[in-house]
């Protein structure tokens, strides 16, 4: 950065040397209330004649008292929440590295098209003939889905990786219900996976049996095959995610495939990070019955506060008649939605959502599909396995890498590098803000002690790494050089100082009172 | 009275037939500010290493096994309000339950108090 003319250090009310502002701001940031303290219910942004000759018809029901909603004026409200967005950071702000959640770039070109008044104005209940071209979207983009996973069907309705993982576990259990085999109700799932896995199994009335990872970060082989020999006649599934929650490939995924299927099980694939597969691995070649594909992470579509998600869920022959409605099908006059679960639906199992799921990513993720092309899809997945190797070789020899070897998409530590410190996981990740960062995704996963876990993604250009790296660096060599004091103060230079979290989580305070209100109930 | 030690830090408190289960100061130490304690039912009946409990903190949740099987008697549900005892007094009045042992030879495969400061070493 050229220095001439510019201030060099940071001027923040940190800063003990300068005076604090006599606004409470802190230069052009500005400090702001809760909504509740700068409205007032005496105020309204809109000036409107009283109603005349109006009756009411809510016989005797209307509201006796004020509600005490905060009245503003429109230029207060639009500065109330631009104020908060500006403390708000965010993928379009800087490097975003939260492992596991995929923070990649959301082209705008995507924006733009599924803001195009054929696909932005059109209502769930039109007549299918004149939303043919919306319907040829999601027709396409399951073609897609369906070419890159190398599996025969795609369930597009699942509203987010979850709620598709629901969908898959759904179509087993369906499956196994229209077989007769009502005793299968034990799902394997290795220890590393994310928590939703265990908690869609129970919810589809299945057990959860937990399968150990090795020392290299993988499903223990012996351990499986020890509890399929054990007994096998009650295995519903596995769900297993891969690359794992460790950022790491299972490279047993075939033999788990083979032992399932041979035990009677289905494979459930946890696709939250197919973005390091795309374009080099096929599920379906792989052995896997059901996968959801996150959307708004593999594909680009805004998510973590900026948009829905979606999770259309791919589906093996074993699995596909069982696939929830509606979906479209190409006929000889162009699109039409399977509506109900009869005629060639008749062994769905139901319906997940009101209408046909969440349209707009739709129209996003095959933006990005197209103007990528296979060949970009697959370059995406190449740069973000590099992306994640680069910054792990990097931070190799300051941090300690929970596992040997390469990585896939993502690079994981554990926090032996801060043993005897004074520093934990938590005050790294702090100190992390002060360096203009959102942190690594922590403590997660489980099986690694303090993981921190960083995901940059295919976004990021080496420059922005090189920075984020020489961060890292620098925090960690300060960590080791026994400046404890500096990390239990981070952060220092954000908006909100460090938070009590444990108080928050025991004693939420969810509800705002008027002052003179908590005045009155303390006397 | 004798207490003894999982590898997945429960302690168990012998007196009788009945033992009271809590998680021990290592493990309390190691999941940080307790914020969340959910216990069984009375009358639950578990196998040796069921869930028996949940414990949760700023960090992370994490499962409180039986150490043996048997019947839940009591829980301590002072925790529910007042989930912070587990970090001040884990082998105190932190405890979550007590259990009507069913079989005491599952004792046996237990760590008594060397052998798991020995374990805890270890990790």
């Amino acid at each position: 950065m050229k220095t001439e003319g510019r201030q060099t250090r940071p001027v923040t009310a940190a800063n003990e040397s300068m005076p604090q502002s006599f606004s409470g701001n802190i230069g052009l940031s500005q400090k702001e209330d809760l909504i509740f303290e700068i409205g007032t219910p005496r105020r309204t942004g809109v000036d409107l004649p009283e109603p005349k000759g109006t009756q009411s018809r809510l016989g005797g029901m209307e509201r006796q008292g004020e509600i005490g909603l905060p009245g503003l004026t429109e230029p207060q409200t639009l500065r109330h929440y631009v104020r908060l967005s500006q403390k708000n950071y965010a993928i379009d702000l800087g490097v975003y590295p939260l492992g596991s959640c995929t923070m990649k770039h959301n082209p705008r070109l995507n924006e733009k098209v599924a803001r195009m008044p054929g696909f932005a104005d059109v209502h769930p209940l039109q007549p299918v003939q004149t939303v043919q071209g919306a319907l040829e979207v999601m027709s396409e983009l399951s073609d897609w889905l369906i070419t890159m996973t190398n599996m025969p069907a795609v369930a597009l309705t699942p509203k987010a990786g979850a709620h598709g993982e629901l969908c898959g576990m759904m179509a087993i259990r369906a499956r196994l219900d229209a077989d007769g085999q009502t005793a299968r109700r034990r799902v394997l799932v290795p220890e590393s996976a994310h928590g939703t896995n265990p908690a869609t199994a129970v919810q589809c009335g299945f057990t959860v049996d937990e399968i150990p990872a090795n020392a290299k970060g993988r499903v223990d082989m012996d351990a499986l095959r020890a509890k399929l020999s054990e007994r096998s006649d009650d295995i519903a599934g596995i769900m297993l995610t891969n690359p794992n929650t460790c950022g790491l490939f299972e490279n047993d995924i075939i033999e788990i495939a083979d032992l399932i299927h041979k035990a009677g099980g289905y494979f459930y694939c946890d696709g939250a990070n197919f973005n390091a597969l795309v374009g080099r691995v096929r599920p379906g070649d792989l052995g896997v019955d059901a996968m959801h594909i996150n959307l708004h992470k593999t594909f680009s579509t805004p998510h973590g506060g900026g948009g829905p998600g979606s999770g259309p869920t791919v589906l093996s022959d074993a699995l596909k008649d069982f696939a929830p409605v509606p979906f479209v099908v190409k006929t000889q006059d162009g699109f039409d939605l399977i509506e109900n679960a009869d005629g060639e639906a008749a062994q769905s199992f139901g319906r997940m959502c009101v209408f046909h799921g969440n349209m707009g990513m739709y129209t996003r993720a095959l933006s990005y599909m197209m103007s990528h092309g296979a060949d970009g899809l697959k370059q995406a997945t190449e740069d973000a396995v590099l992306n994640a190797n680069y910054v792990q070789a990097s931070l190799s020899d300051v941090m300690t890498p929970a596992f040997d070897g390469y990585c896939m998409h993502e690079a994981l530590f554990d926090d032996r590098f801060l043993k005897d410190t004074g520093v934990e996981t938590l005050d790294f990740a702090k100190a992390m803000i002060d360096e203009g960062y959102h942190p690594m995704t922590m403590y997660f996963p489980l099986v690694v002690h303090g993981a921190m876990l960083i995901e940059p993604t295919e976004s990021e250009s080496k420059g922005e790494l090189d920075r984020f790296i020489g961060s890292m660096r620098s925090l960690a060599e300060r960590a080791k050089s026994g400046d404890a004091e500096s990390f239990k103060a981070a952060p220092v230079h954000a908006p909100m100082r460090r938070l009590d979290e444990t108080q928050a989580a025991r004693k939420p305070v969810l509800r705002w009172t008027p002052p003179e209100d908590t005045a009155q109930a303390a006397e | 009275m004798s207490v003894k030690y999982t590898e997945d830090h429960e302690w168990i408190k012998v007196d009788g037939d009945t033992g009271t289960v809590g998680i021990s100061p290592y493990a309390a130490n190691a999941l940080g500010d307790v914020v969340f304690v959910e216990l069984p039912e009375i009358g639950l009946e578990l196998s040796k290493g069921d869930e028996a409990a949940v414990v949760e903190s700023v960090k992370a949740a994490s499962e409180v096994y039986a150490p043996v099987g048997g019947q839940v008697t009591e829980v301590n549900a002072a925790l529910e309000d007042a989930p912070e005892t587990v970090n001040a007094s884990a082998d105190g009045g932190g405890w979550f339950l007590k259990i009507k042992i069913a079989d005491a030879s599952e004792l046996g495969d237990l760590m008594d108090a060397d052998a798991y400061a020995e374990f805890c070493k270890g990790l």
